[in-house]
């Protein structure tokens, strides 16, 4: 079966951006050079299509209760507006998706990765059970752009009916472009300011190309990879799946265990008292990439492996994440990792990487 | 060096004979799909490779690619300025981005290597 493709497939394509399967779709990785991409985006302005990834919005009396089922954070003390992070777990504590949930006045949103969408609306079924709840899958009738970097707002300065500028973090707006409904974002997933946008797929490349022509520079997977990575964000598949729990990834802030129950919450709770590998940030010697895969090792022995890695092009070293014994992730710890058959040696550092200086 | 003069690997390394040195680098096809570069890992001079055999190492953001030796033999030189600035062998892979230059056994040949031609119909099956 063919890879789906964005309503800016053929944009990328004509750009001759270097095309790659993402999650059962068809990417861009880069269009010119990652490092550059990058460098737009820490610096300026990159623009990024996120069309592949999943939206879903939730209608009906029940649409809160059924989130709260499903989802460890707690959506009950949301604002309208709010844009919050959290996990959907199966019922060991495994994590099955990490997503943004979005509440409005009239129902919520979910946005979900692109590699498990599929599998996160089967799992709202099943779990929907009699509850007054009505789910559609928005994907393929629209699409969506972040706009990241210390100038992505300033960018969008008049585009929209709603003043990007005016918007908390993590507060979105549903709002015009060109008289056009979508909804503008303060979120995103680079570590830098900036918005993400879903809009109608119709208006797709108009807003896209409006975008480039205010001096955003197009980006590509590549890139967002390295972005993320310095920002020490967990990628589904690297960092999180079905056999790790949000407590070993670290992302314990994102689980309220008094919000009542929810699927996974006895499991998370038993988890508590075990010691199982926690997620780690790695300093690597030299300038070969671990990356994911590679084996760290404490005294000549693997206590571990990469989930992701690479040269951070902000910090010019490199850098990983890799999940170890409670008792080796320290910050300090020296450790080591096999490159290939070469061991270098790694040091484990506070999380994030890399945050942007507050202004 | 003449593209059309040199011999190729299927990995898309060419050699050039001279005497008994072999000098070695990468095709111009290879050079255009490598971007951003980050590490290169060529042998020392003096070091043994084993044709068909990794010899090095480039390395850009995405990934590891092997350089596999077109010959076997013992470095005598390698370009230690490609190392250190890769974009050399970007702009100039059959010139100044030329990576090792070996010692082979008197009497050796390239002719177990592809001609231009036959190289050129390698990549155009490959390119897509």
């Amino acid at each position: 079966m063919a890879n789906a493709r964005t309503p800016l497939y053929d944009w990328h394509v004509g750009h001759k951006a270097r095309m790659v399967e993402f999650g059962g779709w068809d990417m861009p990785v880069q269009y010119t050079s990652i490092l550059d991409e990058h460098a737009a985006v820490r610096n300026s302005a990159g623009l990024f299509d996120i069309s592949h990834m999943g939206r879903l919005s939730f209608g009906g009396p029940d649409a809160l209760d059924l989130i709260q089922h499903v989802y460890t954070n707690n959506a009950a003390t949301m604002k309208d507006f709010q844009a919050r992070y959290g996990l959907i777990c199966n019922e060991h504590g495994g994590i099955r998706d990490d997503v943004l949930v979005y509440r409005w006045p009239y129902g919520w949103a979910m946005v979900v990765n692109a590699s498990n969408r599929e599998k996160i609306v089967g799992w709202l079924l099943e779990k929907k059970g009699n509850r007054n709840v009505q789910i559609a899958d928005q994907t393929l009738d629209t699409a969506m752009v972040a706009v990241q970097g210390p100038r992505a707002i300033a960018i969008c300065a008049g585009m929209f009916e709603a003043d990007p500028s005016q918007l908390k973090y993590y507060f979105a707006a549903p709002t015009r472009y060109k008289g056009k409904q979508c909804v503008v974002s303060r979120t995103g997933y680079t570590g830098e300011a900036g918005l993400e946008v879903m809009i109608g797929k119709s208006a797709a490349i108009e807003l896209w190309e409006d975008l480039v022509a205010r001096g955003g520079k197009p980006c590509g997977l590549g890139a967002r990879d390295t972005l993320r990575l310095e920002a020490a964000m967990p990628l589904y598949g690297h960092e999180l799946n079905e056999s790790l729990n949000p407590l070993q990834a670290g992302l314990n802030w994102a689980v309220k265990f008094d919000k009542g129950d929810f699927i996974g919450r006895d499991a998370l709770l038993q988890a508590q008292q075990r010691s199982d590998p926690v997620r780690i940030g790695l300093e690597v010697q030299g300038k070969r990439a671990a990356r994911e895969g590679a084996a760290v090792l404490k005294d000549g022995q693997e206590i571990g492996k990469v989930t992701s890695g690479a040269f951070s092009p902000t910090l010019q070293r490199v850098i990983a994440m890799a999940y170890v014994p409670p008792d080796s992730a320290s910050v300090g710890t020296q450790l080591q990792v096999d490159i290939r058959g070469d061991k270098a040696n790694a040091l484990v550092v506070r999380l994030p990487f890399y945050q942007r200086p507050k202004a | 060096m003449d593209p059309k003069a040199l011999r190729y690997t299927k990995t898309h390394e060419w050699a050039a004979m001279s005497g008994d040195i072999v000098t070695v680098g990468i095709s111009n096809f290879a050079a255009d799909q490598l971007q951003d570069i980050t590490y290169i890992k060529l042998p020392a001079a003096g070091d043994s490779v084993t044709a068909d055999r990794s010899f090095g190492e480039i390395e850009t953001v995405k990934a590891v690619s092997d350089l596999y030796a077109p010959v076997s033999g013992t470095v005598t030189e390698v370009n230690q300025q490609a190392a250190d600035t890769p974009e050399l062998i970007k702009s100039s892979p059959f010139g100044d981005g030329w990576l090792v230059r070996i010692r082979v056994a008197p009497g050796s040949t390239l002719n177990h290597l592809q001609s231009y031609d036959d190289y050129q119909k390698q990549i155009a099956s490959e390119a897509h």
